[in-house]
């Protein structure tokens, strides 16, 4: 199965990237050379295999540990602020989206 | 002492700081020196002198009074994958151009709990992705064994620096092998614990069910002093911290290795093995049966599986740990733009560098709507396979060795054209990755063209102690580890 130019539209949208037309195409032929190698990998048997996500629960029981829902963290506005590209009042600005 | 400072290891610089034969202030200013005068190597990203000599004046303070903590003066860099407050952190990513964390990682803060004192910020592939560290925007770094060949990846800059005697000891991470494989490039020791053993708190992540932190070192000594100091669990802050308590690595490295079952995958050493790397393994694994270990010849037979298994479970992790970066609450944000979606889409085009838009192109389309199950589903059930396989071969031995890659360090650009030459070049280390267990590069010999070589170690769960051991028993019969690269 081969990807086709407007799947590499679709994807670099649910991607939100801004692909130039000559990089699509280098896009195109790299992911199809890549998907070309996992194949071998549909390819093999797996029913009745559950699927791993936690490494460690190949051989032990892992949960996803809860902690209480309450503040822990001091209030660091200004330091986590200090990194963004615009800021006005203590808010995040971005581009207008409501008319 | 003897050696000059920068070729004496961790413990020996650690002893001669608790001896006041030497000053954490001179260690960083010597140091420092250095990493001035090898800056065409390319391995760090970031130094701040003023930083680093207030720190080793401290550390120089803890040891004055007595009762400081083993490490305090010894000097090392982080990879700048980890955040740190002090330097600026970029992942190797124009994304993160000029960013300043307004806290350190775990691994950051439980090393400068030890008194060790930060050099820098060492180079890396963009956000840790890569294998030759080709893929920093900010350009690569060098081998110092060959400035004409790659360190390795992702952990490049580290293992660089280690090296080239920039620095003692270096951290690292490594999701598919980017802290072994760089060490085996570069001849050095590096170890990447169980997952979970270290916390990702404040590690840029990358994949976050394969992301490990590591040290990078001359010795296994090294190694094992650091991971000491690395590990613990951390609940609170990072979900998927192992409730396992830090452990003395340092207590195991003696122990002998009479009757020491070794595993050799036959899978390791397939037709893509270089005869030279091939060659030296032997020899390592020759020496080990002369310590009293014994060879047992196991079967990994999942190995090639990996590679497609790996690619497409690691996209999918970093295609959505990616979306923060959105040039919204921290890093670049592009200047012209029609609305907030096209803010968007060019800030991460012109953020992001080619590998890295690639993977996260995989990982969104493995996910999406329609192919989730023929590719993520399907390669998290192959993962459980190939993590059961090592289960299976742990009945018959107590570790496996192998190469750690197929060759030495290739040529700066080799891959350049060819992003899939890098991915079956990691085709050794991916498996334990996969299965999350510890796995070790050790210098053992050198091949093609006089380029390191090292000996991949990989354990069972929590087993880094008995790698350790391995390593540091093979470390006492040969010298690899301390042969240094002609010019530092």
């Amino acid at each position: 199965m081969s990807l086709t130019p407007t799947d590499i539209d679709r994807i670099a949208h649910l991607a939100r990237l801004a692909l130039p037309e000559q990089q699509r195409e280098r896009m195109l032929t790299r992911l199809n050379g890549f998907f070309g190698i996992v194949e071998t990998m549909r390819a093999v048997d797996t029913q009745g295999v559950l699927p791993l996500a936690h490494p460690l629960a190949a051989i032990q029981d892992v949960q996803l540990r809860l902690r209480e829902d309450v503040a822990s963290e001091p209030d660091q506005r200004e330091a986590n602020q200090r990194n963004a590209p615009a800021v006005e009042a203590g808010l995040f600005l971005v581009p207008r989206v409501i008319e | 002492m003897a050696a000059a400072l920068h070729d004496q290891t961790v413990a020996q610089l650690a002893a001669a700081l608790r001896a006041r034969e030497v000053s954490a202030v001179e260690l960083a200013r010597h140091f420092l020196g250095r990493i001035e005068r090898h800056a065409g190597l390319g391995a760090f990203l970031a130094t701040d002198e003023a930083v680093t000599l207030a720190q080793a004046r401290a550390a120089d303070a803890r040891l004055t009074q007595g009762g400081a903590p083993l490490l305090a003066g010894v000097p090392l860099a982080h990879k700048d994958i980890f955040v740190t407050r002090d330097f600026p952190t970029t992942a190797g990513s124009l994304m993160l151009k000029g960013y300043r964390s307004p806290f350190d990682s775990a691994v950051v803060s439980k090393l400068a709990d030890q008194g060790m004192v930060c050099l820098g910020k060492l180079n890396c592939d963009e956000f840790a992705m890569g294998s030759s560290n080709e893929n920093s925007a900010y350009g690569p770094a060098r081998n110092p064994w060959n400035p004409g060949r790659v360190p390795g990846g992702s952990s490049g800059g580290s293992a660089a620096a280690v090296a080239a005697r920039l620095v003692p000891a270096a951290t690292g991470t490594d999701t598919g092998g980017s802290i072994r494989q760089p060490a085996s490039f570069c001849g050095l020791t590096g170890i990447k614990p169980t997952y979970g053993r270290a916390s990702r708190h404040g590690m840029i992540a990358f994949a976050s069910s394969l992301d490990q932190a590591g040290p990078m070192a001359r010795t296994a000594e090294d190694c094992a002093l650091l991971l000491s100091s690395m590990c613990g669990p951390d609940p609170d802050r990072d979900a998927t911290s192992l409730d396992v308590p830090a452990e003395d690595f340092t207590r195991a490295l003696d122990g002998r290795l009479d009757g020491l079952r070794i595993g050799v995958p036959r899978e390791f050493f397939g037709e893509g093995l270089a005869s030279g790397v091939r060659a030296a393994i032997d020899a390592a694994l020759a020496e080990l049966e002369k310590l009293g270990a014994r060879r047992v010849a196991i079967s990994l037979p999942r190995t090639e599986l990996a590679i497609p298994v790996y690619y497409v479970i690691a996209p999918a992790e970093a295609s959505s740990n990616l979306a923060r970066f959105d040039g919204v609450k921290f890093g670049h944000r592009a200047k012209d733009y029609a609305d907030l979606e096209d803010m968007y889409k060019r800030t991460r085009a012109e953020g992001f560098g080619d590998e890295v838009q690639r993977r996260i192109m995989t990982g969104t389309y493995v996910l999406s709507h329609g192919y989730y199950d023929a590719y993520y589903l399907q390669a998290q059930k192959l993962r459980r396979m190939i993590a059961d396989d090592f289960q299976r071969a742990f009945q018959d031995c107590d570790v496996i060795a192998g190469p750690v890659a197929p060759t030495v360090a290739w040529a700066l650009g080799a891959h350049g054209q060819d992003p899939l030459a890098d991915y079956l070049a990691d085709i050794y280390t991916l498996p334990a990755s996969l299965a999350g267990l510890p796995g070790m590069s050790v210098p053992a010999g050198f091949g093609e063209d006089g380029l390191p070589v090292g000996l991949q170690l990989i354990g069972n769960y929590l087993q880094e102690g008995r790698l350790l051991n391995v390593a540091h028993r093979l470390q006492q019969a040969t010298d690899f580890h301390l042969r240094a690269p002609e010019g530092f």
